[in-house]
């Protein structure tokens, strides 16, 4: 199992398999699914859960192991003709980022629809099966693609999956969300798309390697960015792009709503950090930051306020997200990388990908709490919530540990990466930015302080729940909340891993 | 040197004037179904510019270069599948309140009421 | 000449696409839509690009249209309960005139720019024109286009299939939970006689000429998804004249039909880690019998997917 180097210093991996089987092994499910029919869906899912978090994990061990890249190019036709995967340090967290949402999000569904037996082959949850495993697969892609048009074709499977989960329970108010989503997540791809032409006639390849290299500048890839950008924003949710955000992410199922909120505009956020580092020229790559950053700045604040002011608790969640998101763009000037310290370098940088991650876990956490409430109380007003700490205390204790994170108060994750940020904002000189991220923390206090004060207060009536809810369904969320904890124990310097992969350019040659 | 116009270009500039037509629709036509009409406009331009760049890339005894073309034919699949989706979509809406835009935003509460 | 006509083309699909967004009826604008999808057609063969012209009329004009005025239809149907609701478009705008002249701005910066890059364009174009052509010998396949689809962007290909499957999952899923699983209902109560006339002729012919249109594929414009297109525009007829009902969408026979496709592609993919360079990749000598097994797979599943999408989700509970 070594790479094979040759004289250039060109490799490719023998086991670079293992990218194919992260992108497929979801497609198999899914084929599976429909040809099986409901009586089996939940089986094929499950079992999939498990050798796909297996395979994500390998890829991680194989490149801590090895130190460099993965590289397989499909059927053995190397770009520019070819399409190839690949994983650098930054995807493979990604990719065990979105094998533990996804196998959280399956176990806490599968408790879940043990609640109802007599639909668990129904509608909903068959549906929910074969939408998950796609997303999977689309969020795969998205994070091994290197071909710009294959990463077109999984943004429009990633959305294709996460328009009907919004309104799996059939309400006319999710139904308009779920429409409404997909109008600006289409937009999003489309520009996406156009942009992808322009670069094409320009430089007749789309792999972003080579696009990379070839020191890219002039009016075609101005125009070709701005359109991709733009179009990925309205896909991110950006300020003032997030309208479409919270009644998506707050109207479907818990599970769901975890992986669309931790996960599905984590795909965009990434393909725009390839863009920006990868593919701009350095004039604009700057601009772009900057423009970036003044939108994530406006996220962090105007997000984190509309939060405070929500009486349901998954619309406040799903409003941190759209704030949270807002951290992920300020990265950009905080990052700037030089001569001797390239980008991935920079403290900022390893600030921002812990961010991405911590929030995923934090983010999936919360809304599987909330999906536990909602399930045991019959609602989420959070005004009505009073003393649900002492009826369910696992998933008390899950919101408030998930909710360290989102403030960035120690031990957590969010800790680690709000303080990188931090200090990247003040030796970089960027006070506005510094500021931001503090009042940020301050906001986000206040929202999650306003729940966990309704958990532990005194109920006027003794509350009832509706149902019984079994542990397992309440275990899920607080391992999630753990593990953004115990993020918050990596030491506090760029982190090595994010490296690997990116140093040197990688040319492929076939397997 | 760059492309001056030329009967291939003119094909991109008419691409270029129906994104702009169908974006305009997209973003204030009161009709859910005229937006999906004009997401579909949009997708004929941006197919028009890869065509144009298709045709541009004339060589090896090939009257275009075979990958964008091959792009356009996947793009048109994947824009079916979208307008698909997205008349379903407003399908259901219109079946369960009666809506055929955003409109009405606040639906009085007998139409907001979905399948029980 | 050419350059007069083909300035007319032009200057004529932009008037369409101009009365397809002005236009007071929702009716009028997609029956301009589908006008404009065969004169697109017409500006594709103009680009000489014969594969796609055929997949934009068979689906920019011809399935796309059925859609969309099946959808118009639907929504004409009046709520009993809500007559405010069925008023005519009568241009009032939702956004108010700062937001439509802003979303007008936005528009025509969009427009600007793009032509601005399509005419800095470089001369001479980039191409991989000469690299697909060179590659074309391994695949034992005589249409470029064929081969960047079902070699050389394999991957691209078989993930748009399953685009098509799951945008079919997500209409599915919108069925109300008494009717999940069963039929679509797609003809109306009483199918005009020529309709039922055409459902008897056509569809011999159609099938021949999917057939024709798959087995010249390989070498010639023409392909899976054409044919399959045009298999699925003759089942919708049958289906629209009432001569046969639509499958439950439970059906385990249409179920295999939709997956079978995709099923083999993968299925051929993974094969290629044991008998050739990888996956998705071809062994030389029986690349184009591959390749051609699985179109024919494909074209059968993609009429099917594209038939089902335009038939909608269950409006009848399943048979038992």
């Amino acid at each position: 199992m070594t790479s094979l180097a040759t004289a250039e210093g060109h490799f490719t991996a023998t086991n670079g398999y293992l990218l194919v089987l992260a992108v497929m092994l979801p497609v198999c499910a899914v084929l599976a699914m429909l040809a099986l029919g409901p009586r089996h869906t939940a089986r094929v899912a499950l079992g999939t859960l498990a050798v796909g978090l297996a395979v994500a994990v390998t890829i991680a061990v194989e490149l801590f192991r090895s130190g460099t890249g993965l590289v397989y190019a499909i059927g053995g036709w190397s770009p520019p003709l070819g399409l190839t995967l690949r994983a650098d340090g930054l995807s493979a967290v990604m990719l065990v980022m979105t094998a533990v949402v996804i196998t959280a999000a399956g176990l806490f569904a599968r408790a879940q629809h043990g609640l109802d037996p007599a639909m668990r082959d129904g509608r909903a949850p068959t549906t929910f099966w074969i939408l998950l495993m796609a997303i999977w697969s689309a969020l795969n892609v998205v994070f091994l693609g290197e071909d710009l048009f294959n990463l077109y074709v999984a943004l429009e499977l990633l959305t294709f999956a996460a328009v009907p989960l919004v309104c799996l329970d059939g309400r006319a108010e999710t139904v308009a969300a779920a429409l409404r989503y997909l109008m600006f997540a289409l937009l999003g791809s489309l520009l996406y798309l156009l942009g992808t032409a322009l670069l094409y006639g320009r430089f007749g390849t789309l792999d972003l390697q080579m696009l990379s290299g070839m020191q890219a500048s002039g009016p075609v890839v101005s125009v070709a960015l701005a359109l991709m950008i733009v179009g990925l924003l309205a896909k991110a949710a950006l300020f003032p792009l997030h309208l479409w955000l919270p009644p998506a992410h707050a109207g479907a199922p818990a599970a769901a709503s975890a992986v669309l909120s931790a996960l599905v505009i984590k795909a965009p956020v990434f393909l725009i950090l390839r863009l920006v580092l990868d593919v701009a020229p350095p004039e604009a790559a700057r601009l772009a930051g900057q423009c970036l950053a003044i939108l994530g700045g406006a996220s962090i604040l105007f997000c984190s306020v509309m939060a405070l002011t929500q009486a349901r608790l998954k619309l406040m969640i799903a409003y941190s997200t759209v704030a949270q998101i807002g951290y992920l763009f300020i990265v950009f000037p905080l990052a700037a990388g030089t001569e001797d310290l390239p980008v991935w370098g920079t403290i900022a940088w390893t600030g921002g990908a812990l961010q991405l991650v911590s929030h995923a876990l934090a983010k999936a956490s919360m809304f599987l709490a909330a999906g536990v409430i909602a399930e045991a109380l019959g609602h989420d007003r959070i005004a009505e919530l009073g003393g649900f700490g002492r009826v369910l205390p696992m998933s008390a204790a899950a919101f408030g540990l998930a909710g360290l994170s989102l403030m960035g108060i120690p031990p957590s994750g969010g800790f680690v990466a709000k303080c990188l940020l931090l200090t990247a904002a003040v030796v970089n000189g960027h006070p506005w930015l510094a500021a931001t991220i503090l009042i940020g923390g301050l906001l986000a206090a206040g929202y999650v302080f306003r729940v966990v004060d309704r958990a532990l207060a005194t109920p006027a009536a003794p509350l009832h729940l509706r149902k019984a809810i079994p542990r397992r369904l309440e275990i899920v969320a607080l391992a999630l909340a753990i593990a953004a904890v115990l993020l918050g124990f990596v030491p506090l310097q760029p982190f090595g891993f994010l490296q690997i992969g990116r140093a040197a350019h990688v040319t492929v040659v076939a397997p | 040197m760059t492309a001056a116009l030329t009967p291939t270009t003119l094909f991109g500039l008419g691409g270029a004037a129906l994104v702009g037509i169908g974006l305009f629709m997209v973003i204030t036509h009161p009709s859910l179904l005229r937006r999906v009409v004009g997401f579909n406009l949009i997708g004929a331009g941006i197919f028009l510019v890869f065509g144009v760049i298709a045709r541009r890339g004339a060589a090896a005894g090939f009257a275009g270069d075979p990958v964008p073309q091959a792009l356009v034919i996947t793009g048109i699949v994947v824009a079916f599948s979208a307008t698909a989706l997205a008349v379903a979509l407003l399908r259901r809406l219109f079946d369960l309140t009666g809506r055929r835009d955003f409109d009405s935003e606040a639906p009085s509460a007998s139409q907001s009421r979905g399948e029980p | 000449m050419t350059l007069l006509f083909d300035l007319a083309l032009v200057a004529w699909l932009i008037a369409l696409a101009g009365h397809i967004a002005m236009t007071r009826e929702d009716r009028n604008a997609i029956v301009a839509f589908i006008a404009f999808g065969l004169l697109l057609g017409l500006a594709w063969v103009r680009l000489s690009a014969l594969d796609v012209a055929l997949t934009e009329v068979a689906i920019g004009g011809g399935v796309t249209g059925v859609l969309l005025l099946s959808a118009e239809a639907h929504l004409r149907k009046p709520l009993a309960q809500d007559s405010a609701q069925d008023r005519p478009h009568d241009g009032r705008r939702r956004l108010g005139n700062v937001g439509t002249i802003a979303a007008a701005l936005a528009s025509a910066a969009v427009t600007a720019g793009l032509a601005l890059a399509v005419l800095a364009l470089p001369t001479p174009a980039p191409t991989l024109a000469p690299v697909a052509a060179a590659a074309l010998d391994t695949t034992g396949l005589g249409n470029p286009v064929t081969a960047v689809l079902l070699a050389y962007r394999a991957l691209d290909t078989l993930l748009e299939k399953v685009v098509l499957l799951l945008a079919l999952v997500g209409v599915w899923s919108l069925a109300p939970d008494r009717t999940w699983g069963g039929a679509p209902s797609l003809a109306p109560a009483v199918a005009p006689e020529p309709l039922v006339y055409l459902a008897r002729v056509l569809p011999p012919i159609g099938v021949v000429i999917a057939v024709y249109m798959f087995w010249v594929g390989a070498d010639a414009p023409g392909g899976t998804f054409q044919a399959g297109t045009v298999l699925a525009a003759m089942w919708l007829i049958v289906m629209l004249a009432g001569l046969r009902q639509p499958p439950d969408t439970a059906h385990r026979v249409l179920r295999l039909l939709l997956v079978g496709g995709p099923a083999l592609f993968l299925a051929v993919g993974f094969l290629g880690f044991f008998i050739a360079d990888g996956f998705l990749s071809y062994p030389e000598p029986i690349a184009k019998p591959l390749i051609l097994g699985i179109e024919a797979a494909l074209t059968l599943s993609i009429a099917a997917t594209l038939a089902m999408l335009v038939a909608g989700p269950a409006q009848k509970a399943p048979e038992p």
